[in-house]
């Protein structure tokens, strides 16, 4: 353990001089180039966000060590920008074909007190059986979403409410380091060419 | 045939086809879509195309599915979706307007049941023209998978 910790902190002290591209096949690079999307590896985000996954579960970012997690914000009364980003996401994933695997979608919603667990859970297996949501209380959401940055706010609609919010998608490697921001406005092609892209750092 | 009978003729067939034009005169709504919903989901969106002959405003939506319709706008700043409720949306004369997930939609609220792939929603949109007059319309918007890209990504996929 100690061994292995100390040899990757030796990497990261290497990659981030800038010789990550010797050691054959590993990037540890700080920075990715990307064709479409955002480089966010230099960005501390999103790495202490803890909430409860969709069976009761606590779920934190070393839940998902080995995977690439893909993480959007939103609503399931959401009409437009949700569907369409989880359904962008999950022919993302079939393009990638093999690797498309280690892709682990995680929906975090933003409105908990009408997105009841069974509800976001039959949400989001209807994009992909393998996509997650999370959830938690209110407070608990703040405190995810600023961590992300996410902005969102109420907006009265009637005698109810719709949301708006930030519509990116984080990417993280599957070491947890965040690296990737998908805008909405990408298409699943695109999205594709640049997750493969995270997927080259060890 | 008399001459009176021949202008009766003419006249009929001139209200006829004044009533043709009157009835059609207006506006053409295609492509319309809801999005399918899973159990207990309790809103979704509604999307057309929307075309009248003159200058018009869409004021309103109405659908059985749905205890409250309301049009909303979606925006799109720095990957920000902001969202929020309009009064009505302008139908210029000719001009294919787009309810679509990039724009202007509306939006099913206290939905009554689930909506199935399939379903065949009714929609009663009211329109007013210039002069005032107000105009129902009836549509049936087919059900699309919730998954669907919503024509987003369609062009550019294929």
């Amino acid at each position: 353990m100690s061994t292995l910790f100390t040899r990757r902190k030796v990497l990261t002290g290497m990659g981030l001089l800038g010789l990550g591209s010797l050691l054959g096949g590993c990037d540890y690079s700080p920075k990715l180039n990307f064709k479409y999307g955002k480089d966010l590896s230099d960005k501390i985000m999103g790495r202490t966000f803890k909430l409860k996954n969709t069976d009761g579960e606590t779920v934190t970012l070393s839940s998902f060590r080995g995977l690439m997690p893909v993480v959007f914000f939103g609503f399931t009364q959401c009409p437009a920008v949700c569907p369409t980003t989880l359904a962008r996401a999950a022919q993302a994933k079939k393009l990638m074909g093999r690797d498309g695997k280690i892709m682990q979608v995680v929906f975090i919603t933003l409105d908990p007190e009408r997105d009841t667990p069974e509800l976001l859970d039959r949400y989001v297996k209807a994009f992909d059986p393998s996509f997650e949501a999370l959830y938690g209380t209110p407070e608990e959401i703040a405190v995810a979403a600023k961590e992300f940055g996410i902005f969102y706010e109420k907006i009265p609609a009637g005698d109810t409410y719709t949301l708006s919010h930030t519509s990116t998608s984080f990417v993280f490697d599957t070491r947890g380091n965040l690296r990737l921001g998908l805008s909405a406005s990408l298409t699943a092609k695109e999205c594709a060419e640049d997750l493969l892209t995270v997927m080259e750092v060890c | 045939m008399t001459a009176v009978q021949h202008l009766k003729r003419t006249l009929i067939g001139l209200s006829l086809l004044g009533l043709a034009a009157h009835a059609s005169a207006q506006v053409h709504v295609n492509d319309a879509w809801v999005r399918a919903t899973v159990a207990g989901q309790t809103s979704s969106g509604a999307f057309m195309t929307v075309t009248a002959d003159s200058d018009s405003t869409l004021l309103s939506v109405a659908s059985p599915v749905a205890k409250d319709v309301q049009i909303h706008e979606m925006s799109m700043k720095d990957d920000v979706m902001r969202m929020g409720p309009v009064n009505s949306v302008a139908l210029p004369a000719g001009k294919a307007v787009k309810l679509d997930p990039q724009g202007y939609h509306v939006m099913l609220m206290g939905l009554t049941g689930q909506i199935k792939e399939g379903d065949q929603v009714p929609l009663t949109l009211t329109v007013e023209n210039a002069k005032g007059e107000k105009q129902s319309i009836e549509v049936k918007a087919s059900a699309r998978a919730l998954n669907d890209m919503g024509g987003m990504d369609h062009s550019k996929m294929h």
